[in-house]
């Protein structure tokens, strides 16, 4: 029933544009003809004036035509005593003259080549692309609000709202009727909103002053205070714009609790993928893996070498270059990883503070070789198409995608390293060696072949972590470098031996640096962080969730 | 003291403190004459030496790794800083009482806790009793909750990070990421004059010789036998009714005071005092030092800070972008290949030489491949935490 009133709306709309289109160019009005004329002329005045008179025709044609006299490409023609206006298109060289493209001013109809030097230039001074502008942006507007996309339908109504001009409250009434996203429903009210209460009558205001507070519409705190303190405003006005503001600033108050929320719960995220692979191997060897930094910064140059190779390969399925960076990264660092485990480390157990050491200088070559080979400065990771952006959530909350994105990755890391610890049988191999490596080696556990997976492993989400990362940093030799301390201090305050742990030092780690920053500052705020866990570790020295058991060493 | 040792240290003692100074002062012409350049970079390789020693102390005697000792080096170099900061007065650069960087944040006034650094005694004091507070308090902290191993490498290297940040700021007053420098004086003694520089150099020395005698001595001392029992095994040592915190407390801020006297020493002879000496780099190359010397001996810490920064002076000027890589491979060889560093392994090299040698004299022969093997294992240090 809808469905159908739209299409007869639309033909009826059709129709009658079609009528308008037929019945302008035979009868041109006194007003335009007028115009036209003035534009010719040499008085700044009058011509400002024409220009007005042909941008309120609001006849697409003309403005049209006003766009290309702003570009300077109207010319006048003489021609049998009479002048007349034309629209230059292409220029070409024929022979030893220019010559030009012309079409009709208003209808747009050929008039064939003519020689340039037949025609005049109608100029276009400043004042007069200023008084044109207006109405050129506000036909642009126009078609940006009947765009299919909802972003541009919703940029061009906060443009509106913005600029607040009584004209536009037509264009947006009409847009208001047809629009069914919700988003840009509330943009376009907004900017009815803040329309009526610049321009509108008493009532008007109060209506508006009202709704805007109703809709949350952050962007009209300024002109509701203004209409607050505004003496000459009704009783009524400044008691609706008072309430309004109230509103507003309960709601900015959730928001920026949401948005305080959503960067805790980001940074955790990040935090955890990077501590993830880090505590599994410290639990099972007791080695800190001071590589495990630099094996994310592999993980990101990986993802740096899958983007070019895609650049250059299938420009036209770029998008999806990061779904092939994912698992390239985390077999890069696996790989890595194994190289190390088995090369080095495995002749090292039992002795963590050598183990230490031995990675440190194993990242220091890794992170020189990436320099050497990469260039020491960042290099550039673009986001593909679907990680660029937002979700908008609520009024004045926005969630970019790359956070969302990295949220859900490492959600989905601790559940495969949950499954793998506790749903497979390597699993339990990996849970017998951490418990006791002796006893699990005399029951015929190949403690050498695990540790050597669970290292892998481990690389493994560094290098994921490292792909992630690309999306909201920059990327370059001493990426690993900015991030390991931090999650050093996960590890540590997660105590060993459970993942719960890690999850949950990651979550408050994370959630306490974006709670105090506000108040602290960046590196106040990880100073205090510092402070807290040499505090916590007071009470709990093992960190949150400590193996209990009878040794003493423990 | 061994008598062997006594004499090596009395013979490099000479050679440090009286005949390099000596050979400075000849004209630079004559045969033996060292450069100043020279002298400059042996005081400041010194310094060095004096931080490789208390770290030695803390990781090769109590099996106290630290990760954060550049903090410590950092407080002396900047007290002392401060000092010649304050000393160069009126004739900087913008011609102020106050330091330039202060003039240049709009810093109008001098701020509180720089003011008693215009006293000497109270910056002698600074340099030592400010790593030591800092220690004790860090240091109590960390050792009465058993924080030990492994953690405590980690939360000593989250303190130089924290540390580094904290310095780099501005509203600090310290001078932000430039740090201190152009200074000018110390203590009234020119610093472009070479002889101030040949003194400093003395100074510092002097200093490491009484640095050493000081930590040959703890390690001597019952509470050194201690100390190693507690790197050996913690356990036992608390069952055995002594306190490990207690000693691990003593050592680390005797580590930290040594450190502060180092960066004391540091800041006038190089002439700038930054933030890049504290952070998490730093403080981990002071590690490898002592490791690459060979840790539990004292004299190889002095020796691998004193080989590996010549090793970096040269390699940074020559092929800079081997270093990092040199740098790494040295932590890596230094764990896998050498442990006991370099003085064990050459320490090794003459056991075995002379074992031929006795071998060949005696005729008689012997298991080889089993005694070299036993030799080994008993020259490498036990692991501190197994």
């Amino acid at each position: 029933m809808r469905y159908r009133l739209v299409v007869l709306l639309s033909l009826v709309a059709w129709l009658a544009a079609a009528a308008a289109g037929h019945a302008a160019p035979t009868a041109p009005s006194p007003e335009v003809t007028q115009a036209l004329a003035d534009l010719l002329g040499e008085d700044a005045d009058r011509r400002e004036a024409a220009v007005t008179v042909l941008g309120q025709a609001r006849d697409p044609k003309w403005l049209q035509f006003l766009g290309a006299l702003r570009d300077g490409d109207v010319y006048a023609r003489t021609r049998a005593g009479k002048t007349e206006l034309v629209v230059g298109g292409t220029k070409a060289t024929r022979g030893d003259q220019d010559v030009i493209d012309i079409v009709g001013a208003y209808d747009r109809e050929p008039l064939g080549t003519v020689p340039l030097a037949e025609l005049k230039e109608v100029p276009a001074d400043r004042r007069l692309r200023l008084a044109i502008k207006p109405f050129v942006d506000a036909d642009e507007t126009r078609a940006q609000l009947a765009d299919p996309d909802p972003a541009v339908r919703r940029g061009a109504a906060v443009k509106l709202g913005n600029q607040v001009e009584i004209a536009a409250v037509a264009t947006v009434e009409a847009a208001l009727q047809k629009e069914t996203d919700r988003w840009v429903r509330h943009a376009l009210t907004e900017a009815l909103g803040l329309i009526r209460l610049a321009h509108g009558g008493r009532e008007q205001r109060v209506a508006a002053a009202r709704t805007l507070g109703e809709i949350h519409s952050a962007s009209a705190r300024e002109a509701l205070g203004r209409l607050a303190a505004d003496p000459g405003a009704s009783p009524a006005e400044r008691g609706a714009a008072t309430q309004a503001i109230r509103r507003l600033e309960r709601w900015s108050l959730l928001t920026t609790t949401v948005e305080t929320v959503f960067q805790g719960a980001s940074l955790a995220s990040i935090l955890l993928l990077m501590a993830l692979g880090l505590a599994i191997v410290f639990g099972l060897m007791g080695v800190i893996n001071m590589a495990h930094g630099e094996l994310m910064a592999l993980g990101a140059y990986a993802t740096f070498v899958v983007q070019n190779w895609f650049r250059a390969t299938w420009p036209d399925r770029f998008d999806l270059y990061f779904g092939v960076a994912l698992p390239i990264s985390f077999l890069v660092a696996a790989a890595v990883g194994l190289i190390l485990e088995r090369g080095v480390i495995r002749f090292l157990y039992g002795r963590p503070l050598e183990t230490l050491l031995l990675t440190w200088g194993a990242s220091l070559i890794i992170q020189q070789g990436l320099r050497l080979w990469f260039g020491a400065a960042n290099v550039d990771v673009s986001s593909p198409s679907w990680l660029s952006g937002g979700v908008p959530v609520m009024v004045g909350v926005t969630l970019p995608y790359n956070r969302v994105f990295i949220i859900g990755l490492a959600t989905v890391s601790v559940a495969a390293t949950y499954w793998l610890l506790f749903r497979t049988s390597a699993g339990l191999r990996i849970r017998a060696v951490t418990q006791n490596r002796a006893m699990s080696s005399c029951l015929g556990v190949r403690a050498g072949v695990v540790d050597a997976t669970t290292f892998a492993f481990g690389a493994g989400l560094a290098g994921l972590a490292g792909c992630a990362l690309t999306q909201i940093g920059n990327v370059g030799p001493s990426l690993g470098q900015n991030y390991i301390v931090d999650s050093f201090m996960v590890v540590v305050t997660g105590g060993v031996g459970k993942l719960a742990g890690t999850i949950l030092a990651a979550a408050g780690l994370g959630g306490l640096t974006k709670g105090i920053e506000p108040a602290f500052g960046a590196v106040f705020g990880k100073v205090a962080i510092l402070v807290g866990v040499i505090l916590f570790l007071q009470r709990r020295p093992a960190g949150l969730f400590a193996t209990r058991d009878r040794n003493a060493e423990a | 003291m061994p008598k062997r040792e006594a004499l090596a240290v009395g013979l490099a003692a000479v050679v440090l403190v009286v005949v390099l100074p000596l050979c400075n002062a000849l004209p630079a012409d004559t045969p033996f004459a060292v450069s100043n350049f020279t002298i400059n970079l042996f005081g400041k390789f010194l310094t060095y030496a004096i931080l490789a020693l208390g770290l030695d102390l803390l990781w090769g005697y109590a099996g106290v790794l630290s990760l954060g000792h550049g903090v410590f080096f950092g407080l002396g170099a900047y007290a002392m800083g401060m000092h010649l900061m304050l000393e160069i007065g009126a004739k900087s650069v913008y011609q102020s009482a106050l330091p330039d960087f202060m003039v240049w944040n709009q810093v109008t006034a001098l701020p509180l806790f720089w003011k008693p650094f215009h006293s000497v005694v109270f910056t002698l004091a600074a340099i030592v009793l400010v790593p030591a507070l800092f220690g004790l308090a860090f240091g109590y902290l960390a050792f009465r909750s058993r924080i030990r191993g492994v953690y405590f490498s980690i939360i000593t290297q989250a303190l130089a990070l924290s540390a580094w940040l904290v310095f780099n700021r501005n509203e600090m007053n310290l001078g932000g990421t430039n740090g201190l420098a152009d200074f000018k004086t110390v203590f009234g003694f020119p610093l472009n004059r070479p002889g101030t520089q040949r003194g400093l150099y003395a100074v510092t020395a002097l200093t490491l010789v009484g640095a050493y005698l000081l930590c040959r001595w703890i390690t001597l001392t019952r509470a050194g036998k201690v100390l190693v029992a507690i790197r050996d095994s913690e356990t036992r040592v608390l069952f055995s009714g002594y306190s490990p915190a207690a000693y691990k407390l003593f050592v680390f801020v005797v580590s930290a005071m040594l450190a502060g006297l180092a960066g004391a020493l540091y800041a006038p002879q190089v002439g700038i005092v930054t933030p890049a000496k504290i952070g998490v780099l730093p403080s981990i190359e002071m590690v490898v030092w002592v490791a690459a010397g060979g840790r539990g001996t004292l004299y190889g810490a002095v020796i691998g800070a004193f080989g590996v920064n010549w090793i970096q002076s040269w390699l940074t000027t020559s092929y800079p972008d081997l270093w990092l890589l040199f740098l790494g491979g040295l932590f890596m060889g230094a764990v896998l290949f050498f442990p006991d560093g370099v003085v064990g392994a050459l320490g090794r090299l003459l056991a075995r030489a002379r074992r031929v040698v006795t071998r060949r004299r005696e005729r008689a022969p012997l298991d080889a491949p089993l005694l070299s093997q036993a030799t080994r294992g008993s020259i490498r240090p036990p692991s501190s935490d197994e």
